[in-house]
C-alpha cells in the first residue's frame, strides 16, 4: 500500500495492482475507515479495484498533515481486515429472455454451452461492486466466471437500453441509462440503477455485493420492465 | 422574469461552484471551467463564492434584463456589448430593465462568466445547479440542458452601486502560447521517467477536440510501453496518456474514473489558462513540487472565501 499525493488537494492510495477479492477488501475497509475518521476533511472519495482517490479540503488542513492522518488510518486497518465480513448482498432481478439478451446466444455458442447454462453461471456468482464510474450509477461488478467471460464487441452498439446487463471480459455491469456501449448484453433488469430524485441515489455502493436472479418475462413486466 | 435569453448561442450553461461528495456514485463535479474568472465575477458583486452564473462559451449569446441589478463579466473577451456599447470586462456594471447584453465571438479566450448581484435564483439538484449535459443533471430545467432561447433566469432586483474592477495584475492574458505547471506522477499507474521526459521536452497544440470533459492535445506521439492501468479515480487536471500517445487533460465534467496511465496533474490554478485556450494554442508543461504551489492555492481559496 502506498500513499501518493497527486495534486495540491488530491491524494491517491495505491494497493497491490491486482483485481481480486482480497486486495479489494482492503480498499473497502480503508474507504469505510477514512469516511468515518476523516469526514471533516473529505470532499470526494473514489474507491476502485485497487486504489482510493481522495479530494480533501485544503482550506482546513495541509497536505502533509492530511497525509499523516491518512497514514495512521491506513495503518490501523490492515490489522482487522478479516473481520470485515458484514458486506451487504443485494439481489437484482434479471430477465434473461432472448429479446433483451442480445448477445447471450453468441456467448453460449462461443462457450459451447446452452443459453440456460449461461444464465445459471451468470446468476450463481456473488459479485463484488468494484467501482462506480464511467457514468452516474454505472457499477463494475466482478468476477464473471471465465467460461462466460467475453471481450467487448468490436463495434459498440449505438444504443443500449437502460437496465441492460453486459459482460466485458471478467466484468459485468448494468447500463444505468440508454447509452452507446460495447459490452455483450445478457439480460435486462427492471430496476433503476440511478435516480436523482431518491435519497438513495444508487442501488449499490462500492464494496457491496450483488447477486442476480432470473425472472420470467411476466415478472419483468410486472416490475415495470420495458421490452 | 429577470434575465431573458434572447439568443442562447453555441453553449451557455448555468454553473455554480460544482457538485461535491458524489463522485463515489459516478457523478462528476461540474462547475466553471475557468474557476478564476468565475470567482472574480462573484467577488466583484460581493456574492457568495457559490452564487450561480452563466458560463458563455464561444459567444453568440444575447440577453435582456427585466430588472435593475449590478452585473459583472469576467473571463474571455467575446466582444461583449451592453446596449450596443463595448462592455468593460473584469468589472461590475449597473443594468436597468430593458438593457441588452450581447456576446459576439472570441477575441481572446473562449469562456466568459456573467454574474448578477446575489446570483440567479435557480433550484439546486443534488446540492448544486451546475449543468452537466452528459449526466442530465442541473441547470434551469434540472435535466442538464444548456440554456435555450427564451429561457428566463430569475434574480433579486438590486440597486445601483459603485462600479468595481479587478486589479490589473490579476487579469490574465489568454495568449497563443501557455505554460502549465504540473505535478508529475511516477507511480505504478503513472509514467516512467523516460515517458515524462518526452512529455516535458516538447510543446503541444490544443486540438479542436476540447469540451467540458477534457482537452485533447497533440504533439510528437509519446511512446509508452504500459498500455493501460486498473481503472482508478480521475482528479481535476489529471493528464491521461492513451495508446495514441497524445495527452488529454481532464476538466470539470470529466468521467470520475479512467484506465489510462497518468502523466500527472495540472496545477489547480493553471487549469483556467487551459480552459481559455483556443485550438492551435501552444502548450508546454513544467514540472513543479506540490510544496511549491500548495500555499498559493490556499491563499486563493481564502481570498475568495471558498471553503472546500
Amino acid at each position: 500500500m502506498k500513499l501518493l499525493p497527486l495534486s495540491e488537494n488530491t491524494v491517491l492510495i495505491l494497493f497491490e495492482q491486482e483485481i481480486n477479492h482480497s486486495v479489494f477488501q482492503q480498499v473497502t475497509h480503508c474507504t469505510k475507515k477514512i469516511e468515518a475518521d476523516l469526514a471533516e476533511y473529505l470532499v470526494d472519495i473514489v474507491p476502485s479495484y485497487a486504489s482510493i482517490q481522495i479530494l480533501f479540503n485544503i482550506t482546513k488542513i495541509s497536505l502533509e498533515e492530511f497525509n499523516n492522518l491518512l497514514n495512521q488510518v491506513i495503518k490501523d486497518t490492515t490489522v482487522d481486515v478479516a473481520e470485515d465480513r458484514s458486506t451487504k448482498i443485494i439481489d437484482i432481478p434479471v430477465y434473461y429472455g432472448l429479446e433483451v439478451a442480445l448477445d447471450i446466444k453468441h456467448i453460449a455458442a462461443s462457450a459451447n454451452i446452452s443459453v440456460d447454462e449461461v444464465i445459471s453461471i451468470h446468476s450463481s456468482v456473488t459479485y463484488d461492486v468494484y467501482a462506480i464510474g464511467f457514468a452516474p450509477g454505472f457499477a463494475y461488478l466482478g468476477n464473471v466466471d471465465k467460461r462466460i467471460a467475453m471481450p467487448r464487441k468490436e463495434t459498440p452498439r449505438k444504443k443500449i437500453r437502460q437496465g441492460s446487463l453486459g459482460i466485458a471480459d471478467q466484468q459485468t455491469a448494468i447500463y444505468p441509462s440508454d447509452s452507446p456501449g460495447g459490452w455483450q448484453i445478457v439480460g435486462r433488469t427492471p430496476l433503476s440503477m440511478i435516480d436523482y430524485t431518491e435519497e438513495k441515489l444508487t442501488q449499490f455502493e462500492v464494496g457491496d455485493q450483488v447477486k442476480f436472479h432470473s425472472i420470467s418475462q411476466s415478472e419483468y413486466i410486472a416490475m415495470g420492465g420495458i421490452l | 422574469m429577470s434575465l431573458e435569453v434572447v439568443n442562447a448561442g453555441f453553449l451557455a450553461l448555468v454553473q455554480d461552484f460544482g457538485r461535491y461528495g458524489l463522485q463515489k456514485y459516478g457523478i462528476t463535479n461540474g462547475g466553471p471551467l475557468d474557476e478564476h474568472a468565475y470567482l472574480w465575477a462573484n467577488h466583484l458583486l460581493g456574492n457568495h463564492y457559490n452564487a450561480s452564473q452563466i458560463e458563455i462559451s464561444f459567444g453568440g449569446f444575447s440577453c435582456r434584463f427585466t430588472k435593475k441589478t449590478m452585473i459583472a463579466v469576467c473571463g474571455a473577451d467575446l466582444s461583449a456589448t451592453l446596449n450596443g456599447q463595448p462592455l468593460g470586462l473584469w468589472q461590475s456594471h449597473y443594468v436597468k430593465s430593458g438593457d441588452e447584453l450581447k456576446f459576439v465571438s472570441p477575441k481572446s479566450g473562449l469562456r466568459s462568466y456573467l454574474a448578477v448581484k446575489g446570483g440567479f435564483q435557480i433550484e439546486t439538484q443534488l446540492t448544486s445547479c451546475a449543468t452537466v449535459v452528459r449526466e442530465k443533471l442541473g441547470g434551469l430545467s434540472k435535466t442538464g440542458e444548456k440554456l435555450s432561447d427564451n429561457d428566463c433566469l430569475p434574480f433579486h432586483e438590486s440597486k445601483e452601486e459603485l462600479n468595481k474592477r479587478v486589479p490589473k495584475k490579476y487579469i490574465p492574458a489568454y495568449g497563443h502560447k501557455i505554460n502549465l505547471r504540473f505535478i508529475a506522477n511516477q507511480s505504478v499507474t503513472g509514467c516512467k521517467a523516460e515517458v515524462l521526459k518526452q512529455f516535458i521536452g516538447q510543446p503541444f497544440k490544443v486540438t479542436p477536440n476540447i469540451d467540458r470533459m477534457g482537452y485533447r492535445l497533440s504533439g510528437e506521439p509519446i511512446v509508452n510501453k504500459q498500455a493501460g492501468i486498473i481503472s482508478q479515480g480521475l482528479a481535476l487536471g489529471a493528464i491521461q496518456l492513451p495508446k495514441d500517445g497524445q495527452p488529454i487533460v481532464l476538466m470539470r465534467d470529466r468521467q470520475t474514473m479512467g484506465g489510462y496511465p497518468q502523466l500527472g496533474c495540472v496545477a489547480y490554478l493553471d487549469i483556467p489558462l487551459l480552459a481559455q485556450s483556443m485550438p492551435g494554442t501552444e502548450v508546454s508543461f513544467s514540472s513543479v513540487a506540490i510544496s511549491d504551489i500548495e500555499e498559493e492555492l490556499r491563499r486563493y481559496k481564502r481570498f475568495f472565501g471558498v471553503n472546500v
